[in-house]
């Protein structure tokens, strides 16, 4: 699907960054096995094939962290969404996914924005996403995830969310991966995982 | 009255905006005022000071008594109820209480070590930002799920892919008498036919035991006491039995009536080995010369193959009948092929061997595969090429090898040993790895024969023994279609020798 948009609103790019994300924490969960695969499906998106959960649970877990950080987006009050997963008898933290957000406020309508690089962007973010399994350690235990949300300080924290620490790992080794920008949002990604002790 | 002063002191010093009157200067007081020099001041407070931290190193059981010595109005607030107190902390928690008097200082931004320190240890700036998450039931994948990706991604071979060994039983499932039997490493004393029977030689003796049913039949009994077996063979079918003696004779004998059908001579010495192929009787002898008899004519002594220069006491047709392996005590291995028009002479001599070759095979599932073993003084196992004559691989067995089995159930090969271990060893083909060694035996393992279905290994051995192996079973319900056990008459054979009569 080829929206040629004339120019991208800041609603727009909400819901871009927005979707992106879903299918994002989606793909991280199956490549990382912290749900069994049979729980995913296949569907298409961004001209590729993502796996997107069935589990009535969990899915209705993200969509509510997905439209409140529409909401945050389309007030540009949203810094940063890191994904957790941490062991789940230790509660160690293992792998830090990190999506910094830059928030053009001064927003204008740019001709030349197109929708499909843009797309082009998101597909090769979340290509690399798939590709980091061939160097992050192998989670062996069961791993539960969290999702963490860096917002502006003043911000109103609406019900059922709750303040957290940073949940960092010590030790970590990080690689950053690619970025992708609306123009109006851009996302820069990187992941980190326990450093572990065998080369 | 005195006893309020105390109180009032306590009041005071909690009132936080009164100043302490009672306690000595405190030392940002006592340097300001240092500062602008008086003299009396200043020295009064540190005379307080040296007194009572003087008064403080002394016990004081009687504090009524100490105050009273001690009551000027320049001490270090001591009185009564609290005879002493100690300055410094005085000094401390005065400074600490008044500076909260003071204004705050407006720290409009912390200078950039600070912030740089925070961002280093939050993993972000405190100031900016703050982190929120969904609170709620933790999302768990369910129970009992194990994160299979390490099956999927890692290098080791997965267990799937690795077939559990099979349980080889190291005691025999059955232990036969075979008294008497002759400890000659060159004979051949032992087969199992396809009807299920095994035949062994003792001495002067043949018996049949039936596997199926477990009975024992006399088959024949030398005529003459000093003569002895010295080979047994069974027909392809299993009908035939072909018999080789010490005096030079090959006897061939009808199992079904157990009647002696024909005697063949022609060897100068003794008949040491004896393979059929279809039709063929090929007979090897001490004198070297291997025999070819058309078992269906009268004149039946076709062909001779000669080439070893000693006793031959290992022969084998190769499974599809194109080759004949013979091995002799000259170390010598010999392939000769079938015999068409006038050719015989060997294809292949194969030298590599060190001592004499009784253990040959061939390999039933690969063509042109045969494994050769040596004696005493070589103890290989050798694998060839029979159409190159290439030895393939050699394995040192560590002991004198007298038999070899294919065993095709589970692509093994089987060898009896004799000095030193006395073993039945179980190899892996073609990896000649070792599977499993069957021990038992207390003497030199002779032969070796397998039983029709392929799922037991018989061994006989000098000490008196027969000891069968049950090591190849195959699961009941992979178990291939046997093709109907060939029960009918062999007409051809049995009508002719009425006719010939022979």
């Amino acid at each position: 699907m080829s929206k040629t948009l004339k120019g991208i609103t800041l609603k727009g790019s909400a819901e871009l960054v927005a979707e992106f994300f879903s299918f994002g924490i989606n793909s991280i969960l199956y490549q990382r096995g912290i749900y069994p695969a049979e729980t995913f499906t296949r569907v298409t998106q961004y001209d590729m094939s993502l796996q997107l959960t069935t589990d009535a649970k969990l899915k209705n877990y993200l969509t509510n962290v997905i439209s409140q950080l529409k909401e945050w987006l389309f007030d540009c009050t949203v810094q940063k969404l890191v994904v957790v997963i941490t062991c789940l008898e230790t509660n160690e933290v293992l792998e830090r996914w990190q999506f910094d957000l830059e928030c053009d406020k001064t927003f204008f309508l740019p001709d030349q924005c197109k929708y499909e690089s843009i797309q082009e962007e998101i597909r090769s973010v979340i290509r690399q996403i798939t590709a980091t399994v061939t160097f992050l350690p192998l989670l062996e235990t069961a791993c539960a995830f969290d999702l963490l949300i860096y917002t502006d300080k003043d911000l109103e924290v609406p019900e059922q969310w709750e303040e957290s620490g940073p949940q960092l790992i010590d030790q970590s080794e990080e690689v950053r991966l690619r970025s992708f920008t609306t123009t109006i949002h851009k996302v820069n990604s990187m992941v980190a995982y326990k450093r572990t002790n065998s080369t | 009255m005195s006893h309020f002063g105390f109180e009032n002191d306590v009041h005071n010093v909690l009132r936080l905006d009164m100043p302490i009157t009672n306690a000595p200067m405190a030392r940002w007081q006592r340097k300001a005022s240092t500062s602008s020099s008086t003299s009396t001041n200043s020295l009064s407070p540190n005379r307080s000071v040296n007194s009572s931290v003087s008064l403080s190193k002394t016990p004081s059981k009687t504090p009524g008594k100490n105050s009273k010595t001690q009551n000027t109005p320049s001490k270090a607030g001591g009185d009564r109820f609290i005879p002493t107190r100690n300055n410094k902390q005085l000094d401390v928690a005065s400074f600490l209480i008044s500076k909260e008097n003071e204004p705050v200082e407006e720290t409009t931004s912390s200078t950039p070590n600070q912030k740089a320190w925070s961002v280093t240890l939050n993993g972000y700036d405190i100031e900016e930002a703050k982190i929120l998450h969904l609170g709620g039931k933790p999302l768990n994948a369910p129970e009992g799920y194990q994160n299979n990706l390490k099956v999927l991604y890692s290098q080791v071979p997965t267990p799937v892919s690795i077939k559990k060994s099979r349980y080889i039983s190291s005691v025999p499932e059955r232990i036969l008498d075979a008294p008497d039997i002759k400890n000659d490493f060159y004979l051949n004393l032992m087969d199992w036919g396809r009807q299920n029977l095994l035949a062994v030689g003792l001495t002067s003796h043949v018996y049949l035991w039936d596997a199926g049913a477990g009975d024992i039949v006399l088959l024949k009994k030398m005529e003459d006491d000093s003569e002895y077996i010295c080979s047994v063979s069974w027909s392809k079918d299993g009908n035939f039995l072909a018999i080789g003696t010490s005096d030079c004779k090959v006897e061939l004998w009808d199992v079904q009536y157990q009647k002696r059908l024909r005697s063949m001579d022609g060897h100068l010495a003794r008949v040491s080995c004896l393979c059929w192929n279809d039709h063929i009787l090929s007979s090897g002898s001490r004198s070297g010369l291997i025999h070819q008899h058309d078992v269906r004519l009268a004149d039946h002594h076709i062909f001779t193959f000669g080439g070893h220069t000693q006793e031959v006491c290992g022969l084998t047709w190769s499974p599809d009948g194109k080759y004949l392996a013979s091995g002799g005590n000259d170390n010598m291995v010999y392939i000769w092929p079938v015999t068409t028009g006038s050719e015989y002479q060997a294809i292949h001599a194969l030298n590599e061997h060190q001592g004499a070759v009784k253990a040959l095979a061939w390999c039933p599932w690969q063509p042109n595969i045969l494994a050769s073993g040596g004696g005493t003084s070589d103890r290989h196992i050798r694998i060839w090429n029979a159409n190159s004559g290439s030895c393939i691989s050699a394995l040192d067995a560590c002991s004198q090898v007298s038999s070899l089995v294919f065993a095709p159930n589970y692509k093994e090969l089987v060898s009896g040993h004799g000095f030193a271990h006395d073993k039945v060893i179980i190899w892996k083909y073609p990896s000649l790895s070792k599977v499993a060694e069957l021990e038992g035996h207390e003497d030199r393992v002779l032969n070796l024969a397998l039983s029709p279905d392929g799922s037991t290994v018989a061994s006989v051995a000098a000490d008196e023994t027969i000891r069968l192996w049950k090591s190849f079973e195959k699961d009941a319900v992979k178990k291939p279609k046997r093709p109907p056990p060939l029960k009918a008459k062999p007409s051809n054979f049995f009508f002719l020798f009425q006719f010939l009569h022979i």
